[in-house]
């Protein structure tokens, strides 16, 4: 497998694994990262996936960047694309619609649908999780049908709470957390997307597999706060 | 933000270095103790008072029951630190006493301190009370007493005396053109309003990119130096998010994200390449230089 390593700083290194954030370059950070995690260089910090690559960050106190380059690129070297342990399925289970989903309407006539077709193109779709970033638990998801999108809203609200399921553009997501935000909100999901006091804080990780189920009111309120 | 600051007070109260500390930005609060402490304060100075009695920064005091800490103008720096021997005690979250503004957890509450909060310290170290014997014991009217733990000004003054903030060059700078790096090295930039604990926004010039790929997010550092499509740079500090997807021209090196910390909105900041070997030297000679300092005890009062 190609790769590249370089500095990124003086206090991590990043490792490219493609050209393109592709499907191959997925498997292969998916692959890496796991190598990392069953078995860290030593003086390893901590792994950041992103799309083509894996960021480590290191301590340059008790190695120089050349000797931890040296170990990085022996670990890289070992993994395949197959390497990558098989993805994980996530559902996730929405109450779409009326308060939870205030802007459902207007994505609705931007594309000229009826409501009851955005919710159905938005569950039948299989999302893949690209990256984790941007706020904690937020999953990049990729695979939102073409016919859904719309753009933010012009103004964003200053609050949107935590569990919001919206669309901005032609990509899908789900808030983590009470935030500002200028996304299209459809629904909401009763699932903590993060939550600080998990050993894996983060329900979703890079290279999910993800589903949005509609469920109704009275299943939403009987889940909320809980983990699936 | 200022980690060599927030690691030198709590060296000089017998803490780890790893101790929850105070962070103070521009403006202090006023604090009562209610309890005898030893305290030290380290970082900007935003003129610290005791019992209204003006009060030095780097150096370890005694306070007692009952004194209070004010603080006034701010006379140099950002950014000021205030550790308690035995370390601010909050419940550790994902392994660490911080806290996460935006996400709203860690530290106290999740949230800044406001009027009223009521914080508890650990308990003080066997060195804390070293030190805290080698105060006088008779402070008549005052309510503190300073000890002989301290670091002297030409110390600090070296670490944060520097005309130019050192960077190694960022993964993505070979998009920018010769033209554009070198300006990069000869603008001075001014740290913007719209500055905080997520990352300094700087003006001054706009960086063109030669080659405007499309770039998919990738994982970046404390110190990288984004470039987004308006072209005015963002020097990602303490709260930065993980990712991030627009390129990166510069990463200032570790050393000199203290200095950085101190710096204010419309302060100026010109930057500095080097390579990483070198940068990895200078921050070794800085870990020397903490531990000399800290290790010393002053003779004179």
């Amino acid at each position: 497998m190609r790769f590249g390593v370089q500095h990124l700083g003086d206090s991590a290194v990043l490792v490219t694994l493609g050209d393109h954030a592709d499907e191959v370059a997925l498997a292969r950070v998916r692959g890496v990262t796991a190598a990392l995690e069953k078995d860290p260089p030593a003086h390893m910090v901590e792994s950041v996936p992103g799309y083509r690559t894996v960021a480590i960050h290191y301590d340059p106190l008790s190695i120089s960047y050349e000797a931890f380059k040296d170990l990085v690129v022996e670990k890289v070297s070992g993994v395949s694309g197959a390497s990558a342990p098989p993805a994980r399925t996530i559902e996730i289970p929405v109450c779409y619609g009326g308060d939870f989903g205030p802007d459902l309407t207007a994505v609705a006539q931007h594309n000229d649908i009826e409501e009851k077709a955005v919710v159905s193109l938005h569950t039948k779709q299989e999302y893949r999780v690209r990256m984790i970033g941007f706020a904690p638990g937020f999953a990049y998801l990729d695979g939102m049908s073409e016919r859904l999108a719309t753009p933010r809203l012009e103004q964003p609200r200053r609050s949107v709470p935590a569990g919001s399921v919206g669309i901005a553009g032609g990509q899908t997501g789900v808030y983590p957390l009470d935030t500002p935000g200028g996304w299209r909100l459809i629904g909401r999901t009763p699932l903590r997307l993060f939550d600080p006091a998990l050993e894996e804080p983060s329900l979703l990780r890079t290279g999910d597999v993800v589903r949005f189920v509609a469920i109704d009111q009275a299943t939403f309120n009987s889940r909320n706060g809980g983990a699936s | 933000m200022d980690r060599f600051s927030a690691r030198v007070a709590n060296r000089l109260v017998g803490n780890d270095d790893g101790a929850a500390v105070l962070e103070m930005t521009l403006k202090g609060p006023t604090i009562e103790f209610e309890d005898d402490a030893l305290i030290a304060l380290s970082g900007a100075d935003l003129s610290p008072r005791v019992a209204d009695v003006s009060i030095p920064g780097w150096r370890a005091l005694l306070v007692k029951a009952g004194t209070t800490l004010t603080f006034g103008p701010a006379r140099w720096g950002c950014r000021a630190y205030l550790a308690v021997a035995g370390g601010i005690d909050v419940p550790e979250v994902m392994g660490s006493r911080s806290t996460h503004l935006r996400a709203g957890f860690g530290g106290y509450e999740g949230r800044a301190l406001r009027g009223g909060d009521d914080l508890q310290r650990g308990a003080p170290s066997e060195l804390a009370e070293e030190i805290a014997a080698g105060a006088p014991r008779d402070t008549g009217q005052r309510t503190f007493a300073l000890t002989q733990k301290r670091i002297g000004a030409q110390s600090i003054r070296s670490i944060f005396d520097r005309s130019t903030v050192r960077y190694t060059t960022g993964c993505e700078a070979r998009l920018f053109g010769a033209a554009t790096r070198a300006a990069f090295d000869e603008t001075t930039f001014t740290v913007s309003p719209a500055s905080d604990r997520m990352g300094f926004r700087l003006t001054g010039r706009a960086l063109e990119i030669d080659d405007e790929q499309e770039l998919p997010s990738r994982g970046v550092a404390f110190g990288s130096v984004q470039v987004p499509r308006g072209g005015e740079p963002i020097l990602l500090m303490a709260d930065h998010q993980t990712t991030g997807g627009y390129p990166v021209i510069a990463d200032v090196i570790a050393a000199d994200l203290p200095l950085v910390a101190q710096r204010k909105p419309g302060d100026k900041l010109r930057f500095q390449r080097v390579d990483v070997g070198e940068a990895q030297r200078v921050l070794r000679e800085a870990e020397t230089l903490l531990d000399e300092m800290t290790e010393r005890a002053h003779a004179d009062g």
